[in-house]
């Protein structure tokens, strides 16, 4: 045993017991006190084990029920979403398995459509919550950082469509869905002042604002909902790029969709330009 | 030694040769003082030395007009280059577009795949032919096997426009002309010319020359990881500097739909 063996990693999340016969293998693994393998195991859905692990307490039904129709409004944004896009395009190359969902993971992480965007929406929900007038302001004059970061600032109103006309009815459905399941107050404000928010925000309301409010209302934390936002969206980026796997001869290239504006034209082959 | 046994051993226990870091002090990577000596030499001399353990100017600057020519096209369509460039519409972060990006190069019909696989492919062929089998004979056995040889034929393109400029390029440093050069080109004769008609395309040619300077598949495979990123840097500021959303758009009707019909749940 040498000195460093007093490293642990501490948590709250994650207890294990060992095997008797080997230290590196667990023999019981608890969850927030929970055995998983002896106990949870064939009683809890996969829903509510996730919010297990995030809020280390069960969720009450109706939580259950909004974090499950969340997840199933998420789970595949379709394959015209620049996510799935990105997915697909490992598929039809031929990309590693992982590298599709890696791909998903970094174009759906941004500030349009993103988990970023996500963030960012729940902290104006923790800023101005059903004041109508807070969003009013927050809108008008929204947080600037002072110094850079990273992330790219953002570009619109959090959580609404920049190239949106009106709120399409499928995020309509969603945030319907969620808010008659409500028993807090953000679901079913925003459905009632959703049209008021737009008109501030010159634009319609997203699937990353309905996930924003109710990721907010269930109590979790921006960079809590971030994380989810980025997991929930990957079973359709998985399944599209499986489907599209090898497929680029039916894929779209845009191959007369670019134009050149800066081109020096053809070189001879001495290298020379012409 | 596996099993817990080995986990017991290595437990708190990294013994290696490759480098470390002693914090405030100094650098070593594979016996060398990095502070003093290897960061004063040129980067990519420093990569070819950290992946091979080969101090050489000549092969540094080889792999280097390889990636140059070769490797960097910024040009957003290509699909690995595309998710950089879809980061970029999407306002993620520079660092994430081009992870991912290079993650998605380790595909089959271009890059990481076919780059190993040539190389291998070379190595075989070569093995195969000194027990005597015809180069024909060689070649239709990985046909037969696994339906493609590794580095010829192209989607998109039937030529490769990078072969006469790579070929160029290691002329002047005096490469080019090994054996594994001149197998690569035996074999595109023979393809050109068959029902295949596939031609040679870049990765065979890098891997021959490569192949030709003693480097394994897994040097080529861990030299040529970042080789692409020169082509994706572009495509994400590009998109980044274009209004949020703009890259190839799709409206709904770009979904060729062959599902099942309309129907209902439960």
């Amino acid at each position: 045993m040498t000195a460093n063996q007093s490293e642990t990693i501490s948590t709250k999340i994650w207890r294990e017991e060992p095997e008797p016969d080997n230290p590196f293998a667990a023999r019981a693994c608890y969850c927030s006190g929970y055995d998983v393998y002896g106990d949870l195991l064939g009683k809890i859905t996969w829903i509510e084990y996730v919010w297990l692990l995030f809020r280390l307490d069960p969720p009450t039904p109706v939580q259950k029920t909004l974090l499950e129709g969340l997840a199933v409004g998420l789970a595949n944004p379709g394959p015209r979403d620049p996510s799935i896009h990105a997915a697909m395009s490992a598929g039809v190359g031929g990309s590693t398995h992982a590298s599709a969902l890696i791909a998903a993971i970094a174009v759906g992480a941004g500030n349009l459509g993103g988990a970023r965007e996500v963030l960012t929406a729940m902290q104006y929900w923790a800023q101005c919550g059903t004041d109508l007038d807070a969003w009013r302001g927050i809108i008008a004059t929204p947080p600037v950082e002072e110094r850079t970061d990273v992330w790219p600032a953002m570009e619109h109103t959090p959580g609404f469509d920049p190239n949106g006309a009106r709120c399409p009815t499928p995020v309509r459905q969603l945030l319907d869905h969620l808010a008659t399941h409500s028993d807090g107050a953000i679901l079913p404000w925003l459905a009632a002042h959703r049209e008021t928010l737009e008109q501030c925000a010159a634009s319609p309301l997203a699937f990353s604002g309905v996930a924003a409010a109710t990721l907010h209302e269930l109590g979790f934390s921006p960079e809590q909902g971030e994380m989810l936002f980025l997991m929930l969206r990957l079973p359709g980026a998985a399944a599209h790029a499986l489907e599209q796997h090898m497929n680029w001869a039916r894929f779209p290239f845009f191959g007369s969709g670019l134009t050149l504006t800066d081109d020096p034209g053809p070189v001879a082959r001495t290298g020379k330009q012409p | 030694m596996t099993g817990p046994a080995m986990l017991k051993e290595f437990e708190d226990n990294w013994v290696t040769a490759m480098g470390a870091w002693f914090p405030g002090e100094r650098v070593v990577l594979r016996g060398k003082d990095v502070l003093s000596d290897l960061g004063r030499r040129p980067w990519m001399e420093y990569l070819v030395y950290a992946i091979t353990g080969r101090e050489s100017p000549e092969l540094a600057r080889l792999i280097e007009g390889i990636w140059a020519i070769s490797c960097s096209y910024p040009d957003p369509r290509l699909w690995n280059n595309r998710v950089a460039a879809l980061a970029g519409t999407s306002r993620s972060t520079g660092v994430l577009a081009i992870a991912s990006a290079v993650s998605v190069t380790e595909a089959t019909l271009y890059g990481l795949r076919p780059i190993k696989r040539a190389m291998d492919f070379f190595y075989r062929a070569d093995s195969k032919l000194k027990q005597g089998q015809s180069l024909e004979e060689v070649i239709r056995t990985e046909l037969k096997s696994f339906r493609v040889v590794s580095g010829y034929g192209r989607p998109i393109a039937e030529t490769d426009e990078r072969i006469s400029p790579l070929l160029r390029f290691a002329k002047t440093l005096g490469k080019g002309n090994g054996p594994y050069v001149k197998l690569a080109l035996q074999v595109h004769d023979y393809l050109k010319n068959s029902r295949y008609k596939n031609q040679i395309n870049i990765a065979a040619l890098a891997a021959a020359i490569l192949a030709d300077e003693g480097l394994s598949p897994e040097d080529l495979y861990n030299l040529a990881t970042l080789a692409f990123v020169a082509g994706m840097f572009p495509c994400y500021i590009d998109a980044r500097q274009k209004p949020e959303g703009a890259l190839y758009p799709l409206r709904t009707t770009r979904i060729n739909y062959r599902g099942a019909e309309t129907r209902h749940w439960g």
